[in-house]
């Protein structure tokens, strides 16, 4: 299976998210933003970081670059885009997912583990998974998710939302939501669930002696979808 | 010509920044203010010097990438 890590200016977590693609058997290429083909990928990752120093609105420049037009026509023939952090703002300034991530709601850095719970797992990323609950990592800025009313209405009706932030039973309410996301959402889907973003990085949760295993969960998981 | 654009965040929006200013303005003994809100300010010097072409030129530029629309809105403002 091959996948392929966009680099922006600023990006910091291309590596890692190399380093888990290809541990869990992906061919993974890393591709510049200012290139225009996207080599011939099965998923594409768009990674956390600060593109273009967090400059104007944190993704707005990076949603711009050369490539990113062929990761639109990727996501709109039906190709996996996944959004991790900054990829997540990058695909909500492309406008490939709906809404935008606005600055944490008490104004701090949040950088610490957090359980999400799924609960729709019709697509490719999550079918399958034996757990609901995971705990992954976060470590952002801006990553309070906000929408229109109407644009909630449209997501509730499509199942679009991917993960809740929740406690480690699965609770989800205000206590566990760490940034004011509205509903406590951590990650959104587009419609045709082909494109995923989300705040939480499971780059991050791939080996026991550093931090946990259930982002390997879900690289291993997400390959088998693909396969 | 010189073409500046105010971009403020719509009213349903929350501001922490504006209320933080607004908390530290209050402390200060600025005790008579009722809300702050906080926006960005661009001035864009467009080669252009017809200024309806211009203000089309920057309102094109706001609504494509100054301004995300789903959170803000924006203002056009000849200044020369």
């Amino acid at each position: 299976m091959k996948s392929s890590v966009i680099t922006f200016p600023g990006s910091n977590c291309d590596r890692d998210m190399d380093v888990a693609l290809k541990k869990f058997g992906f061919n993974n290429k890393m591709v510049w933003h200012n290139d225009s083909e996207l080599p011939k990928s099965d998923l594409i990752v768009l990674p956390g970081g600060f593109s273009y120093g967090d400059y104007l609105r944190c993704g707005s420049m990076a949603s711009k670059s050369k490539i990113m037009q062929s990761v639109i026509n990727f996501a709109k023939s039906g190709g996996l885009v996944m959004g991790v952090c900054n990829g997540f703002q990058i695909l909500v300034e492309a406008g490939l997912v709906p809404g935008v991530l606005l600055r944490n709601k008490y104004l701090q850095f949040i950088c610490k583990n957090v359980f999400v719970k799924l609960e729709n797992k019709e697509n490719s990323y999550f079918k399958n998974l034996d757990k609901n609950i995971l705990e992954f990592h976060i470590a952002h800025n801006e990553g309070n998710y906000f929408c229109t009313n109407d644009q909630l209405k449209e997501i509730e009706d499509n199942n679009q939302i991917a993960l809740y932030y929740c406690d480690n039973e699965g609770q989800i309410n205000e206590n566990f939501n760490p940034n004011g996301s509205i509903k406590n959402i951590a990650g959104i889907f587009n419609k045709n669930k082909n494109v995923l973003g989300m705040m939480p990085h499971p780059e991050r949760m791939i080996d026991q002696s550093l931090s946990g295993e259930d982002g390997s969960l879900f690289f291993k998981n997400l390959i088998n979808n693909i396969r | 010509m010189k073409i500046s654009a105010i971009i403020t965040l719509k009213n349903d929006v929350l501001d922490p920044q504006g209320k933080v200013i607004h908390q530290t303005l209050d402390g200060m003994g600025f005790d008579n203010v009722n809300e702050v809100r906080q926006g960005k300010y661009f001035e864009i010097d467009v080669k252009e010097n017809d200024p309806k072409k211009a203000k089309e030129i920057v309102e094109n530029m706001c609504s494509k990438l100054l301004a995300n629309l789903v959170i803000e809105n924006y203002k056009i403002i000849e200044t020369q």
